[in-house]
Formats: structure tokens, C-alpha cells, sequence
């Protein structure tokens, strides 16, 4: 009977911060008008989420791309398959682990950071200070946050795919001796820029605002004391990740069957 | 006079705890009043509940005869702006500059030419004394001068009325002589209502027009400072001349010792 | 301000860099450029089976991409299966008999189409049907005659 109790109390709870969500994300959205008229607020948040996560997503993609031509070449060899290595790298690279990688790298460098910067902000007062002021806090701290993160995972997710793909040539033709001209040659024969790079690129841009929500969520909802905030920015990596690889597997099964 | 701010039949609560039960206060206009009591009788609520962040169970705020949790949000704002609040922490925002941060409401309300905003945000820096510190970030403010910057920034937009909250906790004496000082002169030069809550009891009396003492939820004393302190309220005496025990128990709520004593021989619970 | 200015030379740089990347997967991991500028005229052809062939597979004469497949259906008359492939432009001159036929890249690779170019006069134009089609090659029909032919040796 306790027992009841307690899993329909947690079940109340889950729906009630669902329900948070939902009004935070229609909040925001006609908060972004402003975040467009006020650009320079955005650019500078381009600048914390996106140039500051260059380092991460610059090395990830070059080892990432590597390792699938390594893989790949194993596997195809005994097929006596090695030329299309570079079209197998530029295929995964593309549809899935450019988008999914540089997502899940983005929501423990930038999610977590923008999560305990706005929990921070909520527990010295300075949101009530902003409300104070007149000032949406919406407006002036989520909806530029959200924007910069929609704008800077795509292009994230584009450099990972571009170092990845040369990381693979490195390995391939460098290394294991793959033909050059045939590793370029399959490459093109296989990926196509619309149905592969632009559904990649959609797939990053999804990412984007969801992890931009949660963080943003989860940083704004925290209790403001130090715990509150560091459980907060737990809760953003793991929910994010989670919901990105959910994600992934819902967009997938749409775009590519 | 007028009063400026009426709250009536006010109740508010955290979770199971009844912060206000039916609090009735106003509050003068164009003058300075104390809002006192021990820490957790919810005297920063009471300032969020007057300004609209917060929304009571039961009861209304009317500030300048308008019902605060009635108003749309733009109406809100817009009262907003006529109200200025001095956080416990400053609440300075930390990406910001010192000029930029004082500038910053004028900037979001108004159009203004960048050297008329340059003119009017070190009018106000200097009348607080910082105008020596208009490029320092936050982070390089001591406490004093956060506050004395957030003041700075309350003042930007010339409102009626101004909320501190705790202006006085944790700093040094020459600081809080400042702060008493500054709080006093912008009331009367500019002819503000001036609302500070607050426990530091000698602070906030030698500055008050007009005090009450808040407990439970509740308004046990009001009046000027001098009434107060003739109050013959034990209550009252307690909490204004600070003794640690009497009729504000030491202990949080728990059964008496002796019994926890006699009970635990009979075996843990 | 001296702040936003470095926000903005950085966020420039991270444009440049995504603009660098995003040309190097147009232009050289991607058929962007195929896709792009080049203009096609449609032919279909019917074949009565088409095995693994898939659109976007490549058209070739002589193992030289010309086209791509652009649509597979079922032809309401005839119930065979009716290809349709974009062929580029320049090759606009491949005459009306010429035959497809469904071919594989090497032992498991992906299948493709082959044009053989025939000797007519008259060429394909947008809308013309290639009639000389060959099947793709199905392994169990493969192994089923292979069987027949070889019983029908044993009885001999």
C-alpha cells in the first residue's frame, strides 16, 4: 500500500515537471524575437558554447574518424572491400556519429556549464534581480542561450564530420595503404549531400534545442544552494544524452528507411 | 499622507509551514520604514510578495492603489520600473561591468543617446562614491561595493520607491555606516519610500520613520523606534535588545531532553 | 566592449572553420557538386526483375557514371518493373536502341545499371523507353537452372 503510495506520488511528480517543461519551452519561444533583435547577447554565448567546445570536438573527430577507418578496414578486408573504407567512415561519420558524438560531447561541456551558470544566477539573485528591473529573465538569459546552442552544435557537428573524415584518409591512405583515388572515389559514389549531410545536419539541429531546453530547464528550475546547482547539472547531462540517443534512433528510422 | 503600499489580510506559505497567516501592514509614503524580525520569519517573501514575484494564497498588496497579483504582465512591468530593490547578495550581473551593470536598465527601458546614459550612470556611481570603479567587473567588488553598485543600479531609473533587503548583514562597521548614511540621504534628497527589512536592530532604528516587528507570521509591534523601544512587549525586548532566551525559544521545536533522556534508556525509536 | 570584440573575432573564426568544413564535405566527400549544376533528361526502361537495385544507383556506359536512378514502380500494363533514370545532358546522344542492363560491381557489391549503346539513328530524348533490357541476375534462378542442366547431363 506504501508502496502505491510512493510510485503514484513519483508518477504525480514526473507529470508535474513535464508540465514545467512544456510551459518553459512556450515561454521561450516567443522570448527568441528578442534574442534576434539583441544578437550581440547571442554571439557572445556562440562564443562560451561553441568556441570554447572547438578543443573537444576537434580531437574527438579526429581519433573518431580514425578508428572507424581502422575498424573498417579490418572488417571490409576480408571481403577484399578496403576501397570503400572511406565511403563506410564518411557514411557513419556522417548520418550518425557526427551529429550524436559532437551532441553528447556538447551536453557535458556546454549543457553542464550553461545549467550551473544559470543555477548560479538563480541563487545570487540575479534573476529576481532582472524580474526586479523589469527585464524578462526569459528573454534576457534563456532564449539568447538557447539560440547560440542551435547555432553552434551545427557547426560543430560539421567540423567533427570534416576532421573525422580526414582522421579516416590519415589512417586509411596513410597508413594501411588504401588507394587514394579509389578512397575519394567511393566516398562521392555514396554519400549524397541531400539525403546524408543535410539529414545529418537536421539531426544535429534537434539535438541542439533539446539539450538547449533541458540545460536551460534544469538550470533555471534548481534549488539555489550549491547542491541544488551540482545536481542540476548532473541531471542536464544525463537527461540530455539520454534524450539524444533516443532522439537519434526516432530520426533515423524517419529519415533513412 | 498617504499611505503608498497597503497590505491587506496577507497569507503565504512554503510547503506545511504558514509564513504569513493574515499580515495587515502599510506602509507611508515618503518615508523610511522597517520591516524586523529573526531570520526566517520570511522578511524577504514579504518584500517578493509586495513586488510580484511571489503570489499569496489569500489577501492583496495594493501599491499605489493598484493590485499587484491582478495586474497583467506588462502592467507589472511597468509598475516594476516605479520600484527599485536592493538584494542581500547586490545581485550585480557578474558578465557585466560596474557602468555597465548601473546602465543597464536605462539601456533595456530606453532609447537614450550613449552620452546622456554616460552622463546619468556616473551622476548616480558618484552619489554612492564609486565612480572611481566604472570599468571594475563584479568579482572585484568587496561586499560593500557590490551593494553600493546595486544601489547605484537602483537608483538608475529614479523610482518611487526602494526595497532593500538586509543591506546591513555581514558587513564591517564603516560599511554599514555607509550604507546608513546612503540609505538615509536618497531618502530625503529624493524624496523616496524607503522599505528595509532587516535584524540589525540599532542600524535600522537609527534611520526609521516608522518600524514593526514581524513573528509567526504576524505584526506584534509597530510604531516609531522610540515607541518601540518602550514597547512593553517581552517579545518586543527580546529581539531588540537580542537576548538568546525568552519568549523566541533557543531550541527548534523537539521534545524536552529529560524525555529523550528517560525514553532512550527504555531503548532507541 | 573590448570583450564582445573578441566574441566576435572568435565566433568569426568558428564560422571560417565551419564554412572550410562544410565546403570540404560538399566538394569532395559528397556528390554536391554531381547534384548540383548538372542538367538531365528522363528515360525508363522496364525490366521484368531488377534484383537489389536501389534509386540513386549509378547509371554507366562502358563503367562510366552517365545517370543515376531516379524512381523504381511497377508498371500498371505489363506488372514488370519500371526503372526510371536521370541521364546528364551531355550525354544526349545515345540512340533508342540501346539496351540496359542490371549489372553488379564486383562479387557483392552494390548493383548499378549498364547501358549498352546501340547503332539506330533515332536518339533518346526526355521521355523515351529503353526496350532492350536484361534482368538482374538472381541467384536461386541461377542455381536452379544450373541444377536442371545438370540432371538433364546425368540422364543423357
Amino acid at each position: 500500500m506504501n508502496g502505491l503510495a510512493k510510485l503514484g506520488r513519483a508518477s504525480l511528480w514526473r507529470l508535474q515537471s513535464l508540465g514545467q517543461l512544456a510551459l518553459f519551452v512556450f515561454s521561450v519561444f516567443p522570448a527568441l524575437g528578442y534574442a534576434f533583435v539583441h544578437f550581440r547577447l547571442v554571439i557572445k554565448q556562440v562564443y562560451g558554447v561553441g568556441v570554447l567546445s572547438l578543443p573537444i570536438i576537434l580531437t574527438a573527430g579526429l581519433f573518431v574518424g580514425m578508428v572507424l577507418a581502422l575498424q573498417g578496414h579490418y572488417i571490409l578486408s576480408t571481403f577484399n572491400s578496403e576501397e570503400i573504407v572511406g565511403s563506410m567512415t564518411a557514411l557513419s561519420l556522417i548520418r550518425e556519429l557526427g551529429p550524436v558524438v559532437a551532441a553528447l560531447l556538447f551536453a557535458g561541456r556546454a549543457g553542464s556549464a550553461l545549467t550551473a551558470e544559470v543555477g548560479l544566477m538563480k541563487s545570487t539573485e540575479q534573476l529576481s534581480a532582472l524580474e526586479m528591473m523589469a527585464i524578462d529573465p526569459i528573454k534576457y538569459v534563456v532564449a539568447p542561450r538557447i539560440l547560440a546552442c542551435v547555432i553552434a552544435l551545427p557547426m560543430l557537428a560539421l567540423i567533427f564530420i570534416a576532421i573525422g573524415v580526414f582522421g579516416g584518409y590519415l589512417v586509411a591512405v596513410g597508413w594501411l595503404g588504401v588507394d587514394e583515388g579509389a578512397f575519394w572515389a567511393q566516398m562521392q559514389l555514396h554519400v549524397d549531400w541531400h539525403d546524408d549531410v543535410l539529414n545529418g545536419l537536421l539531426k544535429a539541429i534537434v539535438f541542439a534545442f533539446v539539450i538547449a531546453i533541458i540545460s536551460l530547464f534544469q538550470g533555471y528550475e534548481a534549488m539555489p544552494t550549491s547542491e541544488g546547482v551540482s545536481n542540476a547539472t548532473t541531471r542536464t547531462v544525463v537527461q540530455s544524452s539520454l534524450w539524444v540517443l533516443g532522439l537519434d534512433f526516432v530520426l533515423t528510422s524517419i529519415m533513412f528507411t | 499622507m498617504s499611505d503608498l503600499i497597503e497590505i491587506e489580510n496577507l497569507s503565504f506559505s512554503r510547503g506545511n509551514r504558514k509564513i504569513f497567516d493574515g499580515l495587515t501592514l502599510t506602509i507611508p509614503r515618503g518615508k523610511v520604514s522597517a520591516i524586523m524580525g529573526p531570520s526566517g520569519t520570511g522578511k524577504t517573501t514579504l518584500l517578493k510578495l509586495i513586488a510580484g514575484q511571489l503570489k499569496p494564497e489569500s489577501g492583496r498588496v495594493l501599491v499605489g492603489g493598484q493590485d499587484v497579483h491582478q495586474l497583467k504582465r506588462t502592467d507589472l512591468y511597468r509598475l516594476r520600473q516605479r520600484m527599485g530593490m536592493l538584494f542581500q547578495s547586490g545581485a550585480l550581473l557578474t558578465d557585466l561591468t560596474v557602468f555597465d551593470n548601473v546602465a543597464f536598465p536605462l539601456r533595456e527601458h530606453f532609447k537614450l543617446p550613449a552620452s546622456l546614459v554616460e552622463k546619468l550612470v556616473l551622476m548616480k556611481l558618484q552619489s554612492v562614491g564609486l565612480r572611481g570603479a566604472v570599468d571594475l567587473k563584479p568579482a572585484e567588488l568587496s561586499g560593500g561595493m557590490a551593494r553600493r553598485v546595486a544601489l547605484a543600479r537602483a537608483l538608475i531609473l529614479d523610482p518611487e520607491m526602494l526595497f532593500y533587503d538586509e543591506p546591513f548583514v555581514g558587513q564591517d562597521p564603516i560599511t554599514m555606516g555607509v550604507l546608513v548614511g546612503l540609505i538615509k540621504k536618497m531618502n530625503q534628497s529624493l524624496h523616496l519610500t524607503s522599505v528595509v527589512v532587516s535584524h540589525d536592530v540599532d542600524e535600522v532604528l537609527s534611520i526609521a520613520d516608522y518600524a514593526c516587528v514581524l513573528s509567526e507570521g504576524r505584526i506584534i509591534a509597530q510604531g516609531t523606534p522610540e515607541s518601540l523601544q518602550q514597547s512593553a512587549s517581552e517579545y518586543v525586548q527580546q529581539f531588540l535588545q537580542g537576548l538568546a532566551d525568552g519568549p523566541v525559544p533557543l531550541h527548534y521545536p523537539v521534545e524536552s531532553w529529560d524525555e529523550k533522556l528517560t525514553l532512550s534508556r527504555g531503548g532507541h525509536r | 566592449m573590448n570583450q564582445q570584440v573578441k566574441f566576435e573575432v572568435w565566433v568569426g573564426l568558428l564560422v571560417l572553420i565551419t564554412l572550410i568544413s562544410t565546403a570540404f564535405i560538399a566538394l569532395k566527400v559528397s556528390n554536391f557538386s554531381e547534384t548540383q549544376d548538372r542538367s538531365t533528361y528522363q528515360v525508363d526502361a522496364l525490366f521484368s526483375n531488377i534484383g537489389g537495385l536501389t534509386v540513386r544507383a549509378p547509371v554507366k556506359i562502358s563503367g562510366v557514371v552517365v545517370g543515376r536512378v531516379t524512381g523504381i514502380s511497377i508498371d500498371p500494363v505489363t506488372y514488370r518493373a519500371r526503372v526510371q533514370m536521370d541521364i546528364f545532358k551531355e550525354y544526349d546522344d545515345l540512340p533508342t536502341d540501346t539496351s540496359a542492363m542490371i549489372l553488379t560491381s564486383g562479387l557483392l557489391g552494390s548493383q548499378y545499371i549498364g547501358l549498352e549503346v546501340g547503332a539506330d539513328d533515332e536518339l533518346l530524348v526526355e521521355g523515351s523507353r529503353i526496350y532492350f533490357t536484361q534482368s538482374a541476375l538472381v541467384l536461386e534462378n541461377l542455381i536452379g537452372r544450373l541444377l536442371v542442366s545438370l540432371t538433364e547431363g546425368g540422364s543423357k
